[in-house]
């Protein structure tokens, strides 16, 4: 967890946001995220994002459910507790084949839906701070993070001329962390700075 | 460079489509000298002859039902996309508009090797109710649907009507070419045929048509996924077989538009309706498996055979899954197996020979039962892939004819740009 300084574009259209974010890396600026109130095709492609592995986990994840209904119940059947059932062979594969397919099913399902939020840093009762509220609504919102070697004034002039609708400087925890918005306020101590273009 | 949107059949597709028809050709003759397919099978005389000719029949109806399947399963591709609106599939849309041409040959050979063999052929090893005499008494009660007036009624129109469909929406989709950009009029109306042509062949092919075509070889043994079963088969072959010519046009640099992610959909398409057919085939296998009754298990036995006493077709029945369902989920899994054109190319030729064995073990076990063990011999397998191989030239010179006669673009159809800009 640490509190990073942010100059923030607002952008109020995807026309405008492309080129922008595709200048930005042309320009070598360091793009924190772009938050959207939708998603948007070909945006993690422009940003340079590389392909998610979440899939990878997902088969993991599967083969584990696999694995633990075959053995769980090969187990059960041949070794604990044999069961005669309709005289079919204490280990009968075709009838194991649904439960082994809900197993796998589950165990990825879940399994990638807690990546997903792990990911994306969403849990209950956690908190992340917005770079601007309106991101959820209307407007497309890209921070680039100001480090040593960034001029904060140079980013609010290029987002400016990238046809930004709104810039300002902002201090952000980039982290999350549990507990309610209030805490938020130490981030928000440092004066925010409203340029409207 | 200039846009190709005119397919010229390259000498070498003609060359090797007439090579395998000529195969097939001398298939057919040799049969027709050698197997006696019109003679025998009648009463006593259960000698060499009545075995041959089971056996051409039974080569030729596995081979028509299963190629006309495919080729009707491309303009179900289209009809399915179109009503679901979707554009992507725009990029390459002639293509399945041509494979699908194949019906107009393919429906007429399918149909009168069907009625030729219900009408004119002495031999009932194939389909026992065709002979009213041979009926007992579980077949009697069937009769009203497993008799040969109502199967060529039901076969013709059935087969008519998609030939119909077919055409109708061809000359809908070739008079867009001509007409204004911003002309929907061809749209909508493309959207109302494909959606009676779906109600046809989902009262045809999805219900009624596999159960009297194939199912009735078997005339004592029933299930009701049958058709469902049959028509996956067909289906995911039928994408493959879209996915190879639309492979083989882009490598030669038409379909400009189509990029990785239409193979990579197309890909899609052949993963999932894989795993589709498994659960079909599967579901079907288990509840019979698991309840044991001796009049649905047989269909079963005739394959696998029982412990300790392997069935004939075993080794095909075990490939039938290897090949159909554990090749394409281990193999086309991966994101980037589904965008190489090596894997997609190598597993769609795996997939349609996969399927077409699974029609091979749906149609020859029955009729091969009946006329002992010693007659599943390899030989009559290679008969089966011999036709096999002249029906497919046969589909790669129609859909040669049928992609050459028409731009490859359908241009004006106002969803083409979707699918130019089409990503994931």
């Amino acid at each position: 967890m640490s509190v990073k300084k942010f100059v923030v574009g607002c952008f109020d259209d995807e026309k405008t946001l492309f080129p922008a974010v595709k200048n930005t890396r042309k320009a070598g600026y360091k793009i924190h995220d772009v938050y959207t109130p939708f998603p948007i095709h070909g945006l993690d492609h422009a940003m340079g994002l590389r392909d998610t592995s979440l899939h990878t986990a997902g088969f993991i994840y599967g083969i584990t459910g696999t694995t633990t209904a075959l053995t769980f119940m090969s187990w059960v059947f041949t070794k604990d507790w044999p069961l005669n059932i309709g005289g079919k062979p204490n280990l009968p594969l075709p009838a194991f084949i649904p439960i082994v397919f809900e197993l796998t099913v589950l165990c990825a399902a879940v399994g990638m839906v807690l990546t997903f939020c792990y990911l994306c840093q969403l849990a209950p009762f956690v908190r992340k701070d917005h770079f601007h509220l309106r991101a959820t609504d209307d407007l497309f919102v890209m921070p680039i993070e100001i480090t040593d070697k960034t001029n904060a004034e140079e980013v609010k002039a290029f987002f400016k001329s990238a046809g930004a609708v709104e810039v300002f400087e902002k201090s952000a925890e980039t982290g999350w962390w549990l507990g309610r918005y209030d805490s938020t306020k130490k981030a928000f101590e440092k004066e925010e700075e409203i340029v409207t273009a | 460079m200039a846009l190709k949107e005119q397919f010229e059949i390259p000498g070498g597709l003609k060359k090797w489509s007439y090579a395998l028809m000529g195969v097939g050709a001398l298939t057919l003759i040799l049969g027709i000298v050698f197997l006696h397919p019109f003679s025998g099978g009648h009463g006593e005389a259960h000698g060499a002859e009545a075995y041959g000719a089971t056996k051409f029949w039974m080569a030729l109806m596995h081979n028509s039902i299963f190629w006309l399947l495919v080729v009707a399963s491309s303009f179900f591709f289209i009809c399915a996309t179109t009503l679901a609106q979707g554009g992507w599939p725009l990029a390459f849309r002639r293509v399945p508009e041509a494979i699908s041409g194949g019906m107009n040959v393919l429906g007429p050979v399918a149909l009168v090797v069907l009625l030729a063999y219900v009408w004119i052929s002495d031999d009932h090893h194939i389909y026992h109710w065709k002979d009213a005499s041979h009926l007992d008494e579980k077949l009697k009660a069937k009769s009203g649907f497993l008799n040969p007036t109502f199967y060529t009624v039901l076969s013709i129109t059935a087969v008519g009507l998609w030939m119909w469909f077919r055409n109708w929406f061809r000359k809908n989709s070739l008079a867009e070419d001509l007409a204004g950009k911003g002309d929907t009029s061809f749209y909508w109306k493309s959207l109302a045929i494909a959606a009676a042509f779906l109600v046809t062949y989902g009262l045809t092919v999805l219900s009624t048509l596999p159960w009297m075509w194939l199912m009735s070889i078997d005339a004592h043994w029933y299930s009701t996924m049958y058709s469902w079963y049959t028509f996956a088969s067909s289906w995911v072959a039928g994408i493959s077989l879209m996915m190879l010519f639309v492979v083989y046009l882009k490598n030669l640099g038409y379909l400009e538009f189509v990029n990785d992610e239409h193979i990579h959909d197309i890909g899609k398409f052949m993963f999932a309706f894989s795993i589709f057919w498994t659960y079909l085939w599967f579901s079907q296998f288990m509840l019979i498996w698991y309840s044991n009754q001796p009049e649905e298990t047989e269909y079963f036995i005739d394959r696998v055979g029982i412990p300790g006493q392997p069935g004939p077709f075993k080794a095909i029945f075990i490939l039938n899954l290897l090949i159909n369902f554990l090749a394409p989920l281990l193999i086309l899994m991966k994101r980037g197996s589904k965008r190489n054109y090596t894997i997609v190319t190598l597993m769609a030729v795996v997939i349609i020979f996969g399927h077409w064995l699974d029609f091979y073990q749906m149609v020859t076990p029955g009729p091969l039962q009946e006329l002992g063990q010693e007659s599943n011999s390899i030989s009559h397998f290679l008969y089966s892939l011999g036709i096999g191989a002249g029906f497919l030239g046969l589909v790669i010179f129609l859909t040669a004819k049928y992609l050459a006669k028409a731009p490859l673009l359908a241009k004006n159809h106002p969803l083409v740009k979707e699918s130019v800009i089409h990503h994931t």
